[in-house]
């Protein structure tokens, strides 16, 4: 624990010598990057495969209009200004001056009209469901996009990421049958890097893009993506220089301390904030005792999360308020009390409709973190007199069995993607709720009042309208419960101290190296 | 019974291998009364070193359970596993052998090649398919366990009821007009039983090893605290804090080498005539 605190006063020493010398001092150009990437993507078209990986490696190569801060605010990418109109119907987007693609052909509003109206419309189903708002693209000169949409849709200005609004090149795919192109291979994007080689099973590397339109970016030269498929193996290369930068996941938690503490290692969990990784237990609100709300608070007074976060999540993330997280737009920390009591817990299971039931636990097959957390559950449980039992399967037998609505409380995690219109309302909306997907409203939680709340909220235009109308939802769903809220995950991000700003954005390392650099001795 | 005594006390070794097991026995019966809370309750800050706090001697765990308590809980599942998986294990093998041998020609035929057949699948793997099969509680460990062993039972069985059956005090059963059974579960059966005890001795020590293995690699019961779990959760932080997989491989160790000296020293007592010149 040392260490942090040491460098953490370094910075201010830093900080307080110059103004010039910002926290990380003036960037250097030049150098190799190594970085773990698990597991191998399947692809690096962005349109076509939006998977962790695959956005890892093609944040590098794509990008989009907009990027994100930490507190999800947009600032400037492809479109070097933009607008809202009043009312919240016209999006216009200025584009940067001379971005050309890597082959060499000049990027315009075409390519940003073909993306988005014609490719992403067919390859990327969470993109279609947003664009179902949209009424019409238009391009009135090379550098100008105007979206209109049918209705106010709040979290448009939110969508503007590599993941889903990637930027893709009409010259190369109009026309073609975009899955089978032969360019999915080689990646043509506007990214800071231009992807090189990839030996498959062994390594992804990607070279400085020397025409970039931003001045002096990217600083690295080059990036190799490391393919190791076994987890200790991960912390092994990072531990013997082979790799410099381990993202958020890639090797287990038990491991974290013991690589952080290491020398000239620093950790964020900065760079998760677009997607908000949440975890928590379903309630399977169909099954006696659960569908008493008693039963259900009971449950969530009785988890220690404080416990879990420090014992299993090495002290990173955030113990959840409520159904959005907090890094989430429209985030309410106010909410009704859900903290651990277990005293408040055992009065309210008698004031309950317990009776003594065997209450199944579903851990999540993803290693021994979860694992632990299960039985560390079930032990809080039989605290406060609940019986538990747990039940294990393996991946497939656990989207099985959530699918099928076989379970009365069932570890998972979900990404919000930065605006509860977006990544929230999809849990909690009474009409997303039939069995046969393990990621929709799982719990069956039905309040045709808040899902009210929710279509309302959705299409408001003014923000103002929309964080009181977000206020409100949380209320009622934290006070009635639908799913025991557990952490805010925290997937650190390791890397050497002189390895400059790896993470700077909202999607952290999975945003591209556009501001790294490396510091030389 | 005083002779066979005399001849179990010869084996220095079974008599260490005795008292081992009369303490891991003790334990698994103590282990609700000297701990009476659940070992799966968390006690203390995770990751206490042996010896570093008082009323915690051997620390806890991951999660901050107490190790002590999980041992001498895991004990009793040990125990219980490697005692039961046995007689299971026995109830087959012995009357397939039996019959086997006693009946021979093509009785013995199928039996043996059904018998065969649950030998050439390598045993552990074959339980663990078992138990991917069915859920991983206790009881399916169990009958995957005994459902892997009984073969070679069968054969001991079998072999020494062939060389029984035509003995004359079998003849003899046979001329007073004694049934097949009757023959069989008084004449024959009783007279192949000293190897069939040293070899369950045994057998219980295998079964404890298995158990511990399918708990290791997390397809034992997630709701019960045994030696194998406590291994397998804490192989993850053998860099860290080795004591926590050192420990219950020790219990794991010591008794499955206890259970071997006894059966050893069954051999000695039960079969005189092929005891070893003891030192």
């Amino acid at each position: 624990m040392l260490r942090p605190i040491k460098f953490a006063a370094a910075a201010l020493a830093l900080a307080l010598a110059g103004p010039l010398a910002a926290q990380d001092g003036t960037p250097q150009a030049g150098g190799t990057l190594n970085v773990v990437i698990q597991p191998e993507p399947p692809g690096l078209m962005i349109g076509l495969i939006q998977n962790g990986p695959t956005q890892m490696v093609a944040g590098d190569i794509y990008e989009s209009l907009l990027r994100y801060d930490h507190e999800l605010k947009p600032s400037p990418q492809l479109a070097k200004s933009w607008e809202i109109s009043e009312d919240g119907l016209t999006y216009t987007f200025t584009l940067q001056d001379g971005v050309t693609f890597h082959d060499g052909e000049p990027f315009t509003s075409a390519d940003v009209k073909f993306s988005v109206d014609v490719f992403l419309r067919e390859s990327h189903s969470r993109m279609r469901t947003y664009l179902t708002h949209v009424e019409s693209i238009e391009t009135p000169d090379d550098m100008t996009v105007v979206f209109k949409l049918k209705q106010p849709f709040g979290p448009f200005i939110g969508i503007f990421e590599p993941g889903t609004a990637p930027m893709i090149p009409k010259h190369i795919y109009e026309g073609t049958d975009f899955a089978s192109n032969e360019a999915n291979n080689t990646p043509i994007g506007t990214g800071p890097f231009k992807f090189d080689k990839w030996e498959k099973g062994s390594f992804i590397h990607l070279v400085k893009n020397e025409n970039y339109y931003m001045e002096g970016k990217p600083y690295l030269d080059e990036i190799y993506y490391h393919v190791i498929p076994d987890a200790a193996s991960r912390a092994v290369a990072y531990e013997t220089g082979k790799v410099d930068v381990l993202p958020g996941g890639s090797i287990e938690n038990f491991e974290v301390p013991r690589v952080r503490d290491m020398e000239n290692t620093c950790i964020t969990d900065k760079g998760w904030e677009f997607f908000g990784p949440l975890s928590w237990m379903w309630v399977n609100s169909n099954n006696k005792p659960l569908d008493d709300v008693n039963v259900r608070k009971a449950i969530m007074h009785a988890v220690d999360r404080e416990f879990a976060k420090s014992a299993l999540w090495n002290d990173l993330g955030k113990v959840a308020t409520g159904p959005v997280s907090s890094s989430t737009r429209f985030y309410a920390g106010d909410t009704p009390d859900i903290t651990y009591n277990p005293e408040e817990a055992k009065k309210l299971l008698a004031e309950s409709s317990y009776d003594g039931e065997t209450i199944r636990i579903l851990g999540l097959p993803y290693g021994e973190t979860w694992t632990r957390w299960a039985e560390a559950v079930k032990q809080n449980l039989a605290e406060i007199g609940m019986n538990a039992e747990l039940v294990p399967a393996d991946v497939a037998g656990w989207n099985q069995k959530i699918s099928d609505r076989d379970f009365d409380l069932a570890f998972t995690y979900l990404y919000q993607y930065g605006d509860p219109a977006l990544g929230v309302s999809r849990t909690y909306l009474g009409d997303n709720a039939e069995p046969g997907s393990p990621w929709n409203n799982v719990s069956n939680y039905q309040n045709p009042e808040v899902d009210a709340m929710w279509n309302e909220a959705a299409l408001m235009a003014n923000p103002e309208d929309r964080k009181a109308a977000y206020k409100k939802i949380q209320d009622q769903i934290v006070s009635d419960v639908p799913n025991i809220w557990l952490l805010e995950l925290g997937f650190p991000t390791i890397y050497r101290c002189n390895v400059k700003n790896p993470v700077s954005t909202a999607l952290g390392v999975n945003d591209g190296f556009r501001d790294t650099w490396i510091a030389k001795e | 019974m005083k002779d066979f005594w005399k001849r179990f006390q010869y084996n220095r070794g079974a008599v260490i291998g005795l008292f081992i097991l009369a303490l891991v026995v003790l334990a698994a019966i103590l282990a609700p009364v000297v701990f009476p809370q659940s070992p799966w309750k968390m006690v203390q800050r995770p990751f206490l070193a042996p010896f570093e706090y008082t009323g915690l001697p051997l620390g806890t765990d991951a999660l901050g359970r107490d190790v002590l308590s999980g041992l001498f809980h895991g004990a009793y599942v040990s125990l219980l596993v490697g005692l039961v998986s046995t007689i299971v294990a026995l109830a087959i093998g012995v009357p397939v052998g039996a019959m086997a041998g006693y009946f021979a020609g093509r009785t013995d035929d199928a039996l043996m090649r059904f018998t065969e057949f649950f030998q050439t699948i390598p045993s552990f793997a074959l339980a663990i398919v078992l138990l991917a099969i069915f859920q991983p509680s206790l009881t399916f460990v169990i009958i995957a366990i005994a459902v892997v062993s009984w073969p070679p039972v069968a054969r001991l069985v079998r072999g020494e009821v062939l060389s029984l059956r035509t003995r004359e005090f079998v003849e003899a059963a046979t001329l007073s007009g004694l049934g097949n059974t009757q023959i069989i579960l008084r004449h024959v059966l009783p007279n192949a039983l000293p190897p069939i005890i040293v070899l369950a001795s045994l057998m219980v020590a295998q079964a404890i090893l298995l158990e511990s293995s399918l708990s290791f690699l997390g397809l034992g019961d997630p709701n019960v605290m045994s030696w194998g779990y406590m291994i397998g959760a804490a192989r993850t932080v053998i860099r860290t804090a080795w004591w926590l997989s050192f420990l219950p491989g020790m219990a794991i160790l010591l008794t499955v080498l206890a259970l071997n000296l006894i059966g050893e020293g069954l051999n000695d007592a039960l079969n005189p005539r092929l005891t070893r010149k003891s030192e």
